[in-house]
């Protein structure tokens, strides 16, 4: 038996129902009546006041863009400008028959299908009575002929803007990024309204991440009209506050060094001071004008760009992600003296081949006959694979994995620019979901000396570095210069790696010295000869990997499947002022095409008075 | 679905008492009848008709073109409801989930497909039409609410409300991420009408608004600025005076400047000096007040709230719980549109981008609408049908 209550009662439901209609019936009544009072009180009770207004409907607002905030480099040099240039504009609302209009103006100046396209779109989304740019940059050949003929074009008229300049040109690139025009997809970043006099958006670099704060706000003119829309007089204006600039962290003198370093190869560098993080240098190459991007690139420019096997407008330095090779061996180096795996003076035998127990595989060492007995501190300065196949193999995925991750790697670093890669660190869990394939202990052995799955950006081991030479205080990347050359907070900060024996970092830092300075050192060539001690890693990422008993010569292979050489380091020793990271695609050797690169960044940095690295030059906008 | 037509005993209610019998139909009227149509409804539909087409040709700057389109797209809509209106109720009843489902997956695979798109995506690229999921959601929502409620007892129990609101809730947040705010609140809304009309107690109502009023402080906490700055521009336009507030203040003049009889046909200054924003489609009333004038207005709203009044009163009569909560979501649901987009343009309620039903420029929610219609037209021919 159902009990009664789980029975509809059809008619308490209906009653209940009528009651409910009944309630709505009032509420759409008293709502009709209070739009139908409304609109009595406007047209009846009201209606010669608005009738005033609207024979008087002479206001009309004209947003005011606000300027845009500079951009500065370290020593003051202007790196981001604004110059005032011609640009042709229309007000809608003035124009007769648009499409005539644009017709007679394309017979005295050019206006490309692009131009009228991107015209006709911002149109659509201001104001009718808002000016609304049709051509940009005009030539002054071009001013002439439209002052000749301006009387001819009501609703058109020449303006002057400012359009963003970058003087140094493709040196800066990947650091400033451009400007562009507006397209949909920004308008969906953006507050609509403070955009309305605005052309421009920062697309990609520090101008996009400072979108925000380099754009300004918008400020409004209300203009008297006259019947034919024709402005008459400005009665009062809000003015537009201009964009804060910015001094960012970037040695344009080391930066434009570090460029022509790498004018031949495709590569990435970057120099940071270990301390803060500021970025003193970050170049990719090859590079690009950012001015072409300004005015509106052509097609076919841009098709030129993008399709270059080179790939100018990626930035290496974010974005590209490389086995991190042998500049990872300090930190499985630093793991197995944390886990107590192993003795920093414990020696081993190194031979020319590495194999697991009960496993027929041969792991090689890059070099045929070995290396003999070394410690770590000798198997850091020669770079033997063999003796980091056995610490890794010892040690563990398990371990290896969070110590690498606790230097960053795997994770985007937080620099203050838009697009970073992540970088991978192989595990077991990651391995399952990638490839639905179980762990092999030979993944271990080449994950141990950074090659295989894992990789890493240039940025990346950048502060890879500078955690090492800070013993642990990792500094956060940025390209802003500190306001304070005195205060350095990554110094001051509590560090954000502890190792369980803070004297582990003496040993790997002694044997990252070895590398530069003892006679069989990879990097003894660059290291040697300087005058303060530096503390580095080179590196050698595989692009293609060889079968077992094949031998790797760089002369007779295409270019492309050349090894990527690859420097860590940072001096001085006692006191780090900077840290680079040099990844030279295709270099072959890290010692050879990367150490020497790294080595004349530190001469010039480092032979520089300290008062020229930290100028107290702060831009008061 | 079995026993749907066993289970109400209607002919004990319906016998007794059929309206539509006591005059005599003229033959029009009867065409009508035997289309299916109802022919207060069709009434009013075409005087809309009427009204949209002479103001769209003076907004649109007597632009023919335009006013031909918007004729078309009403033809075209006039056959969907017609097809619908003789659906029947049964077969939108037992529709009614696979439907709801249906335009679920689909507001889903918007914001799957739109991600890798270019910021709002609120279209589905079906090769031949291009089709908006958040319309067919408009039609769903109060259908699966009646759906849902008509097989339950009423007053329904605190578990029913709460299984109601979260089928109301998840389409209204999949239509908010696209983002499409306004047509969120409105496919809210007509669910939230059918959870009031099942009879939820007026207690419940007030501790549901308390808690939406208490939460709102915390939700402005985990807001960017941006987020914020976009809301405080919706409760205070004179913080945009580029954007919305200027809008308000030229609608305001608009529909001022009109006076008792309206400035006439053509001769709006406001409208036909562009000072009006969208003037074709959200702002399309300031134009139609500025040249009809106070009559006009009150014209207009006769015609819309005859055409409210018409669907209660086929909510009223209606057979059986579905076709009541889905005839009375439907009417209070046009009511709405018409309540916000007149409340907008006369500066009563905050700007959203809500269009005037049937009279603005554009094309899908006239499908929906006049969908809505076809519904409300199968409701009513099923009684006709049975007292018969």
């Amino acid at each position: 038996m159902m009990h009664s209550s789980d029975l509809k009662d059809i008619n308490l439901e209906q009653a209940l129902f009528n009651a409910r209609i009944l309630a709505l019936l009032i509420l759409i009544l008293g709502l009709v009546v209070l739009l139908a009072w409304r609109m009595f009180e406007l047209q009846v009770a009201q209606h010669s006041h608005y009738t005033t207004l609207s024979r008087h409907n002479s206001l009309r607002l004209r947003p005011l863009p606000p300027t845009r905030g500079l951009i500065y480099a370290r020593q003051g040099e202007l790196i981001a400008d604004n110059r005032p240039t011609f640009r042709l504009e229309l007000v809608p609302a003035e124009v007769d028959n648009l499409a005539n209009t644009l017709q007679r103006l394309s017979h005295i100046l050019t206006l490309s299908d692009d131009e009228i396209a991107r015209f006709q779109k911002q149109r659509s989304r201001s104001l009718p009575t808002a000016a609304v740019p049709l051509k940009l940059n005009l030539s002054e050949a071009e001013v002439a002929r439209f002052h000749l003929e301006k009387r001819h074009f009501p609703g058109v008229r020449l303006s002057t803007a400012n359009t963003r300049v970058y003087p140094a040109g493709a040196a800066l690139a990947h650091v400033l990024g451009y400007v562009g025009r507006i397209n949909e997809q920004d308008l969906q970043r953006i507050v609509a309204a403070n955009y309305q006099g605005t052309t421009h958006i920062g697309k990609t670099g520090i101008e996009r991440y400072y979108e925000t704060q380099l754009h300004g706000i918008t400020g409004v003119a209300r203009d008297e009209v006259d019947a034919q829309g024709r402005r008459i007089r400005t009665l009062e204006q809000q003015a537009p506050r201009m964009g804060r600039s910015l001094v960012l962290s970037i040695d344009l003198e080391l930066q434009r060094l570090a460029r022509s370093l790498l004018s031949e190869q495709s590569g990435a560098i970057v120099a940071m001071d270990p301390r803060n993080g500021e970025i003193l240098a970050l170049v990719s190459a090859p590079d690009f004008d950012p001015n072409l991007f300004v005015g509106g690139i052509s097609y076919k420019a841009y098709a030129k760009l993008r399709d270059n096997p080179e790939r100018p407008l990626f930035n290496r330095v974010l974005q590209g992600q490389y086995p991190p090779g042998s500049t990872i061996k300090p930190l499985t180096g630093l793991a197995g003296l944390e886990a107590q795996t192993i003795d920093f003076h414990q020696k081993m035998f190194a031979a020319g081949y590495y194999q697991i127990p009960n496993d027929a595989r041969k792991y090689r060492d890059w070099r045929a006959g070995g290396h003999g007995w070394i410690d770590m501190d000798a198997a850091i300065a020669q770079s033997s694979d063999v003796y980091f196949y056995d610490l890794a193999y010892q040690l563990g995925i398990d371990t290896l994995s969070p110590f690498y991750a606790r230097f960053g790697l795997g994770r985007k670093t937080g620099v203050d620019l838009p697009g970073e890669a992540r970088g991978l660190i192989p595990s077991r869990g990651w391995k399952r979901g990638r490839y639905k394939q179980p762990w092999f202990p030979g993944d271990t052995l080449i994950t141990g000396i950074g090659q295989g799955y894992m990789l890493a950006t240039p940025l990346q081991l950048a502060k890879m570095t500078s955690c090492i030479a800070m013993r642990g205080r990792c500094p956060l990347p940025t390209l802003r210069k500190h306001p304070h050359p005195d205060a350095e907070p990554a110094q001051t900060q509590t560090p954000t790696i502890t190792l369980k024996d803070p004297a582990h970092w003496d040993d790997i830092i002694t044997a990252m010295e070895h590398v530069m300075q003892a006679p069989n050192g990879t990097a003894h060539a660059s290291g040697a000869d300087a005058a303060y001690r530096i503390a580095g890693k080179t590196g050698t990422s595989q692009v293609f990997g060889l079968k077992e008993g094949q031998k790797y010569d760089a002369d007779t292979l295409p270019r492309k499947l050349r090894d990527h050489a690859l420097f860590i380091g940072f001096a001085p020793v006692e006191a780090p002022r900077i840290a680079v990271a040099v990844v030279v695609e295709h270099g072959g050797h890290g010692s050879s095409a990367a150490a020497p690169k790294a080595r004349q960044l530190m001469d010039a940095w480092l032979q520089r008075p300290l008062s020229a690295q930290h100028p107290d030059n702060d831009v008061q906008p | 679905m079995p026993g749907y037509n066993a289970r109400y005993p209607r002919n004990t209610l319906t016998t007794m008492y059929s309206p539509d019998q006591d005059y005599a139909p003229s033959r029009l009227k009867a065409l009508l009848w035997r289309l299916r149509l109802d022919p207060i409804l069709v009434a009013g539909l075409l005087a809309l008709l009427v009204l949209s087409s002479l103001i769209l040709f003076s907004a649109s700057d007597q632009n023919n073109a335009v006013v031909l389109r918007q004729i078309t797209r009403f033809a075209f809509a006039f056959t969907v409801m017609f097809a619908i209106a003789r659906l029947g109720t049964h077969t939108l009843y037992l529709w009614t989930p696979t439907l709801y489902v249906l335009s679920l997956l689909l507001l889903l695979a918007v914001l799957v497909f739109g991600a890798s798109g270019k910021g709002a995506q609120r279209w589905l690229d079906l090769g031949l039409i291009r089709f908006q999921p958040s319309e067919l959601m408009k039609l769903a929502m109060p259908m699966m609410m009646a759906f849902f409620f008509a097989e339950r007892r009423m007053p329904p129990s605190m578990r029913d409300i709460a299984m109601a609101f979260a089928l109301v809730l998840i389409p209204t947040f999949l239509i908010y991420k696209q983002p499409d705010l306004g047509t969120a609140l409105l496919v809210a809304s007509s669910g939230l009408v059918v959870i009031f009309l099942a009879g939820l107690r007026w207690r419940t109502l007030l501790l549901i608004v308390a808690t939406f009023a208490a939460s709102a402080p915390v939700l402005w906490h985990f807001m960017h600025d941006y987020q914020r700055r976009r809301i405080l521009t919706f409760i205070k336009p004179e913080s945009d005076p580029l954007g919305a507030g200027y809008h308000i203040l030229q609608s305001k003049i608009a529909l001022g400047s009109g006076g008792f009889y309206g400035r006439g046909w053509l001769q709006g200054t406001q409208s036909q000096l562009n000072f009006l924003p969208e003037q074709t489609t959200d702002f399309i009333f300031s134009v139609y007040g500025e040249e009809f004038g106070l009559l006009g207005v009150l014209t207009l709203f006769s015609v819309y709230l005859l055409l409210v009044l018409r669907g209660f009163y086929i909510a009223w009569n209606a057979q059986d719980s579905y076709g009541r909560l889905l005839a009375a979501s439907i009417s209070m649901t046009f009511f709405i549109y018409f309540f916000v987009n007149v409340g907008m343009v006369s500066g009563l309620l905050p700007v959203v981008g809500v269009p005037l039903p049937l009279i603005s420029y554009g094309g899908s929610s006239m499908v929906t609408l006049m969908a809505g219609f076809g519904i409300l037209m199968a409701i009513q021919s099923e009684r006709r049908l049975l007292t018969k």
